[in-house]
């Protein structure tokens, strides 16, 4: 095996794991909604800081490829999508450090606990999605890529759901603690619904990845 | 504007079948590169568009190369009209060992371009101002042209071509001779030359293909397997030989 090609695998194995780490922190931050444990926050924050690192070594790693070895076709469009996907994994564990410290007390607010049920679904469904992208990079399947973008929209529509709960519920509830809880599952519906995003993107950098197609906003076609 | 187009070209050297079924339409005032591994005719396929390769023995042709519309191996084509219009610039600078004046008004008098002094004076100083060499030689154009540097010489050979007035220019790893900084400089007035002529590179540097050239053709074993736009094929090129060929996984 060629030196640049053992560098490749690298950059791809180092990508995937960042991916498996951002997976792993959303399935504590959601242990958070069904017990209060002050442990998971530090252990989200350990593997936040670990993601952190990776992403610049990551970084590192591809604009050297770039300048030593001046890559081109499916070369360059992996190292490029390298760099954004790695971004977008980065950004997955930033939201997922808000999702935990925003959830860390949730399980004492009994009254809202009916609202668990759909952000627990959103988790799963972005979860799904992530783990479509790394099957997808793993094994360079594009029609499994551009099944993530599909799933896109349930999560947007149960974000929806979530967001309109919460307004019927706080016209109810005059407790401002509630209040302020409430407004907390409104952001941490956003947090997974952006990590839906990151995820929809990363897809979208596969299929340029694989094909040298770009995918994105379809509707505005230069 | 089409202005070279080659149809079912083909060419042997004896039985050795160098270049096979060549079918290539190349642009008007483009540079168009020609890229592929050692030994594949990229060379061959150059010296074809100015008949240089007719000076080799046991070389025949079949198919047509044709320049603004003329079937250059057209049995009534006078060789030399299609030198005159096809100029071609080397590896290594190959000027003769006389003076700078004279390496270009050699060229302008034995293609009658040209004969009064004052008018070839004109046409050199023209020429070497067009590949930005007058300021360097200005005070020694009396002095031997083996006496610039290799970056200075290349650019004079350049000259030498410009100044016979040519429509198109072939290169043959014009830089493969030169360090970094000339060659940088050098395809800066390859560049420049895109604006006036139809420009035919061949190079082994792929960068420099990359970096200078509108469209690029590949070539391996005697055929051109991808014929697109530079940008094309070193970002998404469609075959899988040309993936290979630029990414430096290609194995014969």
């Amino acid at each position: 095996m060629r030196h640049f090609d053992i560098e490749i695998n690298d950059l791809q194995n180092r990508l995937i794991n960042m991916a498996k780490l951002v997976q792993l922190m959303i399935k504590i931050a959601s242990k958070e909604f069904i017990k209060k444990d002050s442990q998971q926050i530090n252990i989200i924050l350990s593997i936040e800081n670990e993601i952190n690192i990776q992403e610049i070594i990551i970084d590192n790693k591809c604009l050297k490829l770039i300048a030593l070895n001046q890559p081109v076709g499916t070369d360059l469009r992996l190292i490029t999508s390298v760099i954004k996907i790695n971004s977008d994994l980065e950004r997955m564990a930033d939201e997922a450090v808000n999702i935990s410290k925003m959830a860390y007390d949730l399980p004492n607010f009994l009254q809202l606990k009916f609202l668990f049920i759909n952000i627990l679904k959103m988790i799963d469904d972005v979860q799904n999605m992530i783990m479509d992208c790394i099957k997808a990079f793993n094994t360079n399947n594009s029609q499994l890529a551009l099944l993530v973008l599909k799933k896109d929209n349930k999560v947007d529509f149960l974000r929806d759901r979530i967001v309109d709960d919460i307004k019927s519920l706080m016209i109810k509830f005059t407790n401002i603690d509630i209040i302020q809880k409430a407004l907390d599952l409104i952001f941490i519906a956003k947090s997974i619904e952006r990590i839906g995003d990151h995820a929809t993107n990363i897809s979208e950098d596969i299929v340029f990845m694989l094909h040298g197609k770009d995918v994105r906003h379809p509707q505005r076609r230069i | 504007m089409l202005k070279i187009k080659a149809n079912n070209f083909n060419l042997y050297y004896n039985d050795f079948h160098v270049l096979k079924n060549i079918n290539i339409d190349i642009e008007e005032k483009k540079i168009t590169a020609i890229i592929g591994p050692s030994g594949c005719g990229k060379s061959s396929f150059l010296k074809s568009i100015n008949r240089i390769n007719d000076i080799v023995e046991y070389m025949r042709v079949n198919g047509e190369i044709i320049i603004s519309g003329q079937n250059i191996y057209d049995k009534r084509v006078d060789v030399n009209s299609v030198r005159k219009n096809v100029g071609m610039v080397f590896q290594r600078p190959n000027l003769f060992p006389i003076s700078i004046y004279e390496n270009i008004s050699f060229g302008l008098k034995i293609n009658k371009i040209a004969n009064n002094k004052s008018t070839i004076m004109a046409i050199v100083e023209e020429s070497l101002s067009s590949v930005m060499l007058l300021h360097d030689v200005k005070d020694k154009l009396y002095k031997s042209a083996l006496l610039l540097t290799l970056e200075q010489q290349q650019r004079l050979c350049i000259a030498r071509v410009l100044a016979i007035n040519p429509q198109i220019i072939l290169f043959d790893e014009p830089c493969s001779s030169l360090d970094n900084v000339a060659t940088k400089k050098i395809e800066e007035l390859i560049m420049k030359l895109r604006e006036k002529y139809t420009v035919v590179l061949v190079t082994h540097n792929m960068q420099q293909a990359a970096r200078i050239s509108n469209d690029t053709a590949v070539m391996i074993c005697g055929r051109i397997i991808e014929f697109a736009s530079t940008e094309q094929i070193f970002t998404c090129p469609s075959k899988k030989e040309t993936e290979s060929y630029v990414t430096g996984r290609f194995m014969i």
